[in-house]
């Protein structure tokens, strides 16, 4: 059966980089942990949990956690994580997940990096609800974070 | 999901038919969709219907909206802190 409207997230980006560098801000931890806004250590690694506060203004009693699945280096990045932030505190073990898969290829001028979020329609739509990091009113935060970012680094 | 918003309200018999894959497997697929609050089915003499729960449909899309836009917003950081430094 095809996949519904409701399941899946595509997005692909092109960055003026050469793959090696992007694998580097996908699955280095420090660097990771600067564009997504959490804070891990450690090293991503095939079947290794990872966690730690999320650092979104207003979020950070919340944890962000993924498992992650397959790393083919400079290709292919898959984790799997419950699509909110997540309440230390309780036990999400049971519920299901969201599939998050970062795919590399090189093209002219850089790297297109294609990004997948699917299973949506398999998780509790209350739980979709609250959106992993912030939500709307977070956006206007997040905008302001961008344009600090850039002058920042002109 | 797609035959279901277009042709609106089917029984399994006539979702089966024409796709290829088991009776068995649909049903599997709409209980999770029912599970996730998209779908829901309804009675109709002793015929069991299924058909879009459109408000949760709408709700699902908008929830997925606002995900979509937290990825692009990292992903625009992502962009920004890997290119930045090649200045």
């Amino acid at each position: 059966m095809n996949t519904s409207s409701t399941d899946r997230i595509e997005k692909q980006v092109l960055i003026k980089a050469p793959r090696k560098r992007v694998w580097r801000a996908l699955t280095d931890t420090g660097e990771f942990g600067e564009w997504f806004r959490v804070k891990i250590s450690g090293h991503f690694a095939p079947g290794k949990a990872i966690s730690g506060p999320v650092l979104h203004p207003g979020y950070e009693h919340l944890t962000w956690s993924v498992t992650v699945e397959k790393m083919e280096p400079e290709r292919f990045f898959t984790w799997r994580w419950h699509p909110h932030g997540i309440d230390p505190g309780k036990d999400y073990s049971h519920e299901p997940t969201t599939l998050v898969a970062f795919e590399l290829e090189e093209v002219p001028g850089g790297t297109l990096l294609k990004v997948t979020e699917s299973g949506f329609d398999k998780i509790p739509l209350e739980r979709r609800e609250q959106a992993f990091r912030g939500n709307s009113e977070g956006w206007s935060i997040q905008v302001g974070n961008i344009e600090r970012y850039v002058s920042q680094h002109p | 999901m797609a035959r279901l918003s277009a042709a609106g309200p089917l029984s399994i018999t006539r979702l089966t038919a024409g796709a290829d894959v088991t009776r068995q497997a649909i049903t599997k697929h709409l209980n999770i969709l029912a599970g996730a609050g998209l779908i829901r089915d309804i009675r109709v003499g002793r015929e069991r219907l299924w058909e879009v729960e459109t408000r949760q449909l709408e709700e699902a899309r908008r929830c997925l909206d606002r995900i979509s836009g937290q990825w692009d917003e990292a992903l625009q950081r992502l962009k920004l802190a890997v290119e930045g430094e090649e200045h």
